[in-house]
């Protein structure tokens, strides 16, 4: 797992199921400061919810997440209220309060948490708006908005607290190629000038693999396969290949169970 | 038969267990709302209005019919004992003290309660209940306490605009159509209704005003996130609601009489 004092997440052990079927079975992983660390696999294979087990939206049966050193299964409410202020999350929809506008999106949690002055608030929220390319629609409504703008106002209100860990839950579906792109970019820029820790749960392989630094792909409860995103492409194992290069069949099965092709055709339920 | 009393065992289980957390529930809402109308008055008033404010047109058109009805039917049986002037003692009785708060809590869940069940479902499938707590931010705190306070506050308003409304349809039913002395009209509500009728009516579209929105909340705060989801729960909240005043509508009346 390497050196523990770099790692600013570290989960251990963690299982976590939904009713009889198990999403984590003895997971272990590890997420370094400073780092964008990509969270790569099949779906329903837990992505988000590994997510959710991070930020406590969902508690784990069994196993730890450490976060800066601090289980946070262990945290009071107004405790794990404190560290959220450290993590900044961009949903996969935007999750835009809708009637509020951009601006007031984004100051949101300023207001919240702070007792800043109208006059800073505007500010700082008009610098994270310039930020992401979108001072001008500081009055729009986010049903105004297109999903990559929608995703981009999410990412200036995700790091208008200055968090630590930005985290990203599918940034890049559905979106056009120029509003892909700019996501990409602006990952990568946001990781880089602030110095935060970033997590993106995606399947877009190609997309993680110009922005992320290091990559877990997760299967059947497990880390399957981890290293920068060059050490998987040229990786033996089978699902890593499958995954990698978007194989129809492999060890992720192209059919879901079913009985046999010809006896459900000829057989005895045709009639 | 071991069968069907396993079934009503787990449903009496299922019951009680969503009393309780709705029980729980309730007390979590009152838990913030002090310091919601103390802090943040302006996210109560913004709910008044939209439940308040925006029912009022259809408030105000169903308890003028309301009012003009009861003038009718009362007119046309105390005409029968040569007691015209009492068509208004009637229909001020028949709105103050009943069809006033039932008809506006009715309204207010078909209205107000649907809005408020749906906003809130939809919130919770589009992530900005998850997103708020990730931001740290209590949406039990900053989304249903001022809806629900917001219904409190407007339901009474409501129920007296309700009666007002439609004790100006009677009267123009009574005095402008059937051509009841207006004098006698007005006197014999004055004689007549007490204080305490009123205080009735007050009391009861404060407990439905408490019901319907508590109900509200609850069903959309605690809706299937999808299509389908807040669309039932918006038909609970609607029922539920109607079922829900009306029992207390007979328990209140009950221990008042």
């Amino acid at each position: 797992m390497g050196d523990t004092a770099d790692n600013l997440i570290e989960i251990r052990d963690l299982k976590f199921s939904r009713g009889h079927r198990a999403i984590f079975d003895g997971l272990n992983l590890d997420i370094k400061k400073g780092e964008i660390t990509a969270i790569m696999g099949p779906s329903g294979t837990g992505k988000t919810t590994l997510l959710r087990l991070v930020t406590r939206q969902l508690i784990p049966e069994q196993g730890a997440i450490y976060v800066d050193g601090t289980d946070v299964s262990t945290l009071t409410q107004s405790e794990l209220y404190q560290l959220r202020q450290r993590f900044g999350m961009l949903f996969q929809n935007g999750a835009l309060l809708t009637d509020l506008s951009v601006f007031e999106n984004v100051a949101f949690p300023l207001r919240e948490h702070t007792k800043l002055s109208n006059r800073l608030i505007r500010h700082i929220v008009l610098t994270k708006l310039h930020a992401v390319g979108l001072r001008g629609a500081a009055d729009l409504t986010p049903a105004e908005l297109s999903g990559g703008m929608a995703r981009r106002v999410a990412l200036a209100r995700a790091m208008v607290m200055d968090p630590d860990i930005l985290i990203y839950d599918e940034p890049f579906v559905g979106l056009d190629p120029i509003s892909m792109g700019v996501i990409v970019r602006l990952v990568r820029r946001m990781n880089d000038a602030l110095g935060i820790t970033s997590i993106i749960v995606s399947h877009d392989v190609e997309e993680v693999a110009t922005v992320a630094d290091r990559s877990f792909l997760l299967s059947e409860g497990k880390v399957a396969a981890s290293g920068s995103p060059d050490e998987l492409r040229t990786t033996n194992s089978e699902l890593v290949r499958q995954f990698m290069h978007g194989m129809a069949d492999g060890p992720v099965a192209f059919h879901y169970d079913a009985p046999g092709y010809e006896e459900q055709l000829l057989g005895r339920d045709a009639e | 038969m071991r069968r069907v009393v396993r079934d009503l065992r787990n449903n009496a289980v299922e019951f009680l267990r969503t009393f309780g957390a709705f029980q729980l529930f309730f007390l979590r809402l009152l838990r913030f709302s002090p310091g919601m109308l103390l802090g943040r008055f302006d996210l109560v008033v913004k709910q008044v209005y939209n439940t308040g404010a925006l029912s009022l047109v259809i408030i105000m058109v169903c308890g003028f019919f309301v009012g003009a009805v009861l003038a009718l039917q009362a007119y046309s049986n105390m005409a029968m004992f040569n007691a015209e002037d009492w068509t208004g003692v009637a229909a001020a009785f028949a709105l103050v003290k009943e069809l006033g708060p039932v008809m506006t809590a009715l309204l207010f869940a078909g209205r107000a309660g649907t809005a408020l069940t749906s906003e809130i479902g939809l919130m919770k499938a589009t992530d900005q209940l998850s997103a708020m707590e990730m931001m740290a931010v209590n949406p039990v705190r900053r989304v249903l306490v001022p809806r629900f306070l917001g219904g409190v506050i407007a339901m009474p308003l409501l129920a007296a605009i309700f009666s007002a409304i439609g004790m100006f349809g009677a009267h123009l039913i009574g005095v402008e159509l059937f051509q009841v002395d207006v004098g006698s009209f007005w006197q014999q509500i004055q004689l007549t209704v007490e204080i305490s009728d009123v205080n009735e009516g007050i009391i009861k579209s404060v407990v439905f005003g408490v019901a319907a929105s508590l109900i509200a909340v609850w069903e959309g705060y605690n809706t299937v996130p999808t299509a389908e989801g807040v669309g039932r729960a918006t038909t609970r909240t609607v029922v539920i609601t109607a079922i829900t005043i009306l029992i207390f509508d007979f328990m209140i009346t009950a221990a008042l009489i």
